[in-house]
């Protein structure tokens, strides 16, 4: 187990980059913590697929370094770098049962008869595969194989870290469930460093003590859930993560008031001035909804009743804006207004959060 | 699901039938006839029973013919699949070269039957043939036409060069639809050169394998053209394979009855086999799901 630093990482397929589109992976600098469980999130095509493969030793960075605790393992290849991985599919020996499955890594490190005996069983403990230790992998089905690629990765004691390259894509949704738990629960077991990559926010969510969202090559945001949902550092992130992602309207700022259209909005914080973009951002969680005339007006497009609560579709201004109502409330037909809650306003400036001067 | 029952249907299947009887039963039906059947001539024929298959079970003629067959296909199969295999693992994956790799290993297989007979035929003379004259004048003896070694090491290694990229073709495309994953997850396990052959690519492989296995099965064990044009079934009786001599049967000495006798037997031993194979590989496909 070691923690793993990226130091000035970046990463481009193409030989001699100039501009910043140029490269997959733009650069990183981040220390990942012994023993924390990472996610990766971001949609298709963000580079979260060339991080990992980066830190598990397929792909070698074009620039900067990566250390395994004190050591650069920048060139080191995958078997030397002492990792798992688990992929998207399941990659089992098929010739082989279960139990010779789990062995097999040992084995090629030359382990002990007994240790190996010893280890197997407890790992075939901790995935639940006991009862078909002895059957050939090939019949399985696609969420036990998973099970078993999972394993084959933890049998090592000593692996520096776990990496899942989306490894839930093939699974059944019931399934995934209950591997999701599975897995957390042996990372509390095991305490190796887990780096999950995922495109689904549940996943991440849930897998994860702290979530990295990329989008196009950068990392936007490394927290944990309830920092990414109070305080989404890029507008991206506030729209990525929460159902339905997070409300922008763009406003001018004065001090304290921001102004959206003609109506004054007074926040808790102060904000220098500038010519850049202003955006304000509010989860549609902390959106309600009124039928006070003094409020924001809006137009309702629809209502979904999603059972847990109701979410409602509107427009201001020709713009989408999503409000999350408790299911016990009731929608009337004069509630086309609605109210922001002050304290989770958050501003944007090009996108990003910035943080303003308490008013006293 | 309910169906519904159209006797009528029937005739849609005709032209299936009648283009089946006309390429396939009616032929076979007139090999039959004669497998049963002797004439003095005068176009007179009689009833023998099975007594042609009696005979053409028991003969020592025959029963060479079969021995040389199966040492010779044995013998190819034995060189072709592994070096099939072998080269496939060396071609180049992607790329430039994996295309022009491609073309030149794909090349024999478009050459026709008796062209390649003529080429080795030639190829081997020790006058005018590379091959011939060179060995010739590098003092080994070689004479394809008079010794019996030379003669079935010229048809194998034809037979080799003919037909081991059908066995590479198949390999490779089985190597090619392995993910990168399993090599990936190989070289952490750590996984030896040999293991990753061993339990991912030949596993990978098996199903195009044995489909290489029985068409170059069938091919060889009915080969005809490519002995007949380089040695004629010589020296002496040495390169006379089962087809070979069932033609000297049938045309050469206008042995009909036996000839005919001869044919279904050796149609049934190649279906036995053939329907072995195909057993086999449905089985590991039920076995993989």
């Amino acid at each position: 187990m070691a923690k793993i630093t990226l130091s000035n990482l970046a990463h481009s397929y193409i030989e001699n980059p100039t501009k910043p589109e140029d490269y997959a992976l733009r650069k990183i600098d981040h220390e990942w913590t012994d023993g924390e469980a990472y996610a990766l999130l971001g949609p298709s095509g963000c580079g979260k697929s060339t991080l990992l493969n980066i830190i598990s030793g397929i792909l070698t960075p074009s620039e900067g370094k990566i250390l395994f605790d004190e050591k650069d393992v920048t060139t080191e290849t995958t078997a030397n770098r002492n990792i798992a991985q688990v992929f998207q599919f399941p990659v089992v020996y098929d010739t082989m049962t279960v139990k010779e499955n789990l062995e097999f890594p040992l084995k090629n490190r030359g382990a002990s008869k007994e240790y190996i005996e010893k280890r197997v069983a407890s790992i075939a403990k901790s995935i639940q595969v006991e009862d078909i230790l002895n059957k050939k992998a090939r019949g399985l089905t696609a969420d036990a194989k998973q099970k078993i690629s999972l394993g084959r990765g933890m049998v090592r004691e000593d692996v520096n870290a776990i990496l899942f390259d989306e490894p839930l894509t093939v699974i059944d949704p019931h399934m995934k469930w209950e591997l999701r738990t599975q897995l957390k629960t042996l990372h509390k077991e095991l305490g190796h460093t887990m780096i999950f990559v995922t495109h689904d926010q549940t996943e991440a969510l849930t897998f994860a003590d702290k979530v990295v969202v990329m989008n196009v090559g950068c990392v936007l945001q490394i927290g944990t859930p309830e920092e990414l949902f109070k305080k989404p550092a890029h507008t991206f992130v506030g729209y990525f993560i929460g159902s339905p992602g997070m409300n922008f309207f763009d406003v001018e700022l004065e001090g304290n008031i921001a102004k959206l259209d003609d109506k004054q909005i007074e926040l808790n914080y102060s904000y220098e001035k500038t010519s850049k973009k202003i955006e304000l951002g509010i989860r549609p969680e902390f959106v309600t909804l009124t039928n006070n005339s003094n409020d924001i007006k809006i137009e309702i497009d629809r209502v979904e009743d999603v059972a847990h609560h109701k979410i409602v579709r509107a427009l201001l201004n020709g713009k989408k804006v999503n409000i999350i109502v408790p299911e016990d409330e009731k929608v009337t037909e004069d509630m086309t207004y609605i109210s922001l809650d002050k304290d989770k306003i958050n501003i944007y400036v090009d996108s990003w959060l910035v943080e303003g001067e308490k008013i006293s | 699901m309910r169906k519904t029952v159209n006797q009528k249907a029937w005739f849609l299947v005709l032209p299936v039938i009648l283009l089946v009887a006309f390429s396939a039963v009616i032929p076979l039906m007139t090999v039959v006839n004669y497998s049963v059947q002797d004439t003095f001539g005068n176009n007179v024929f009689f009833e023998v029973g099975l007594e042609w298959f009696e005979e053409i079970l028991h003969s020592e003629r025959i029963h060479a013919a079969l021995g040389r067959q199966a040492l010779f296909t044995t013998i190819i199969l034995l060189i072709e699949i592994p070096l099939g295999i072998f080269i496939a693992l060396n071609m180049p994956k992607k790329g430039f070269w994996a295309s022009a790799s491609l073309i030149l290993v794909a090349l024999p297989l478009l050459v026709p039957w008796n062209v390649v007979g003529t080429i080795w035929q030639i190829f081997g003379r020790s006058d005018i043939g590379l091959l011939g004259h060179t060995l010739a004048n590098l003092g080994i003896e070689y004479n394809y036409s008079q010794d019996v070694l030379s003669a079935w090491i010229t048809i194998i290694v034809m037979d080799v060069w003919h037909w081991t990229s059908l066995v590479v073709l198949l390999c490779y495309a089985g190597l090619q639809s392995i993910p990168s994953a399993y090599y990936q997850a190989a070289k952490i396990d750590q996984a030896s050169r040999w293991n990753v052959f061993r339990y991912i690519e030949l596993p990978k492989m098996m199903g195009v394998l044995l489909i290489a296995f029985l068409l170059r099965f069938m091919d060889s064990f009915m080969i005809y053209t490519e002995p007949m044009v380089v040695t004629g079934g010589g020296p002496g009786n040495a390169t006379t394979f089962l087809s070979i001599d069932l033609v000297k049967m049938a045309i050469g000495q206008f042995d009909l009855g036996p000839a005919a006798a001869f044919s279904l037997i050796y149609f049934l031993v190649i279906l036995l086999v053939s329907w072995a194979f195909f057993t086999i590989i449905t089985n590991i496909d039920k076995q993989e799901n």
